[in-house]
């Protein structure tokens, strides 16, 4: 246990000491709610949806800990291409806890990040419409974390350098992100992409922040819940089983 | 003289690795006794970072036995890995942390007991005049002194073996100097068993009490300098050396390899 804590610090100290890093991460979500929230907000209340700064922030939290959550996975790419991985790999400890607390930092990372943006969000005008359901919000919030850290975590031991990076970006994350949901409503979209959101886990996500914050939900909150959990079991066993074999 | 009592602390046994169709170590065997310096030599490509890898638990090995310290480094991994510290050839430090917060981090990996980790952690900075630094961020630390650090960081948990995988590459002279002082010190005041990587000769004839040489995959010769230079007829190491393993500059893209080429015939392995 003392090994994950340690890890897991070092994460932490690592996020903290990267002021840079934490203003990037945070300002990206805010530029795309203010952008978005305020440019669309009139067009989306003349098409009779209501406020469009509601509708955009669950969406946004979800955004925040997608990009952050993979990208502190990556961390171990990071490590293997300037040695500490190597580290990690011949103490005597498992590998399962040296994923353990590294999935465990950059969860908590992504996890106050959404926090962050939330908070914003509310300081820009956003109401949940029942405070009593922020904690199943939360939960989401930390489950979604975690299975991305997880997935971040399972990519990065697969891929060999920074530009299995990039593509990785461009033809996972931002695909999964466009067709979540985030940005629009499911309803009376294209069959095409219907289709694409219902098999998107995100989409899920999306839509349980969605009825725990607004009230609002296109598959019902059950089923958000089930998906949920599955895509996390299924990213950590992901992690766990490519990380298994990564030789140094 | 050399007495053949003493006790053997890194073995291997008909070790092979294959990746793939690719034949990097054909079944070699060796010892290291407890308190030796051991210089492992080859030119590039030769297996001589495959088996480093092997040897550090990093890498298993197709086939044969290799032990450390008396465990089966596949089936005691843990006990295997308590008994070495090691030096990589790229440096294997958290740039973002301090000195000191690197040392923790090790000193909770190896399970040190907390109320003796703050006294090592000291006694092992001090020794490669380090403490000053010690709360410096890595990232602004020079070459030679991240090596001194790895150093500190390999002995924290009192290894019986150090590795040292090419451990002067891109040092200045000076630096690399200090640095086999402190290696020689070392192994003469703990006893603790050395083994070593390294392309420049003079290191290993000065240093190192017998001497390996790996081509091909293939051990070519082992002993003291005198003896191999004896064997080859030639006067000193260099000679043997270049007697032994050619004169040709590798082609990296031979069959024999390197990290680089392992790593492709890995990724081709699984394409096929």
């Amino acid at each position: 246990m003392d090994a994950v804590y340690i890890l897991w610090l070092r994460q932490m100290k690592r996020y903290v000491r990267s002021r840079s890093r934490v203003l990037g991460a945070i300002g990206q979500p805010i530029l795309f709610l203010l952008a978005l929230g305020y440019g669309l907000g009139s067009v989306y209340k003349r098409a009779g949806e209501g406020n469009y700064l509601q509708f955009l922030v669950p969406g946004i939290i979800v955004q925040t800990i997608l990009f952050s959550g993979v990208f502190w996975g990556i961390q171990i790419l990071f490590d293997k291409r300037f040695g500490f991985l190597k580290e990690m790999l011949v103490a005597p400890v498992s590998r399962l806890i040296v994923l353990l607390g590294n999935a465990l930092g950059g969860a908590t990372i992504s996890f106050l990040q959404g926090i962050f943006v939330l908070v914003i969000s509310v300081a820009l005008g956003f109401r949940p419409y029942n405070w009593f359901y922020l904690p199943v919000s939360l939960l989401v919030i930390m489950a979604l974390c975690l299975a991305l850290t997880s997935f971040g975590a399972g990519l990065a031991s697969i891929v060999e350098d920074f530009q299995g990076f990039q593509g990785i970006n461009n033809f996972i994350i931002f695909p999964l992100y466009f067709l979540s949901g985030a940005l629009y409503p499911l309803t009376n979209v294209p069959t095409f992409l219907r289709i694409m959101s219902e098999v998107n886990p995100l989409s899920y996500c999306v839509d349980a922040m969605r009825y725990t914050m607004i009230h609002q939900s296109h598959f019902g909150l059950l089923k958000d819940l089930i998906v949920i959990a599955v895509t996390l079991v299924l990213c950590m066993a992901f992690a766990v089983n490519r990380f298994n074999r990564i030789q140094a | 003289m050399y007495t053949r009592m003493s006790k053997s602390v890194i073995s291997a046994h008909d070790v092979v690795k294959n990746f793939g169709d690719v034949k990097a170590v054909r079944g070699i065997s060796f010892d290291v006794h407890e308190g030796e310096i051991f210089a492992f030599l080859g030119p590039n490509g030769a297996g001589k970072s495959t088996t480093i890898s092997m040897l550090t638990t990093m890498l298993r090995p197709t086939s044969g036995q290799l032990m450390l310290n008396g465990h089966d480094v596949t089936k005691e991994q843990d006990n295997a890995r308590k008994s070495f510290g090691i030096v990589f050839q790229d440096p294997a430090l958290e740039e973002e942390l301090t000195a000191h917060e690197n040392m923790v981090i090790h000193a909770v990996l190896y399970h040190i007991p907390k109320h003796e980790q703050a006294r090592r952690i000291e006694d092992l900075l001090r020794l490669v005049d380090l403490w000053e630094r010690r709360d410096s961020y890595v990232k602004t630390y020079s070459g030679g002194m991240r090596r001194r650090l790895e150093i500190a960081r390999g002995l924290l948990h009192h290894p019986k073996i150090l590795f040292l995988d090419e451990p002067t590459l891109g040092l200045d002279t000076q630096t690399r100097n200090l640095l086999w002082d402190y290696v020689v010190k070392l192994n003469k005041n703990e006893n603790v068993t050395i083994f070593f990587t390294t392309h420049y000769l003079e290191e290993a004839e000065n240093v190192a009490q017998r001497i390996a040489i790996i081509d091909h995959g293939n051990i070519v010769a082992t002993g003291s300098v005198a003896q191999l230079a004896k064997q080859t007829d030639t006067k000193n190491l260099e000679g043997a050396y270049l007697k032994l393993t050619g004169k040709a500059v590798r082609d990296e893209t031979s069959l024999s390899n390197d990290g680089l080429n392992v790593r492709m015939a890995r990724r081709n392995e699984r394409l096929r």
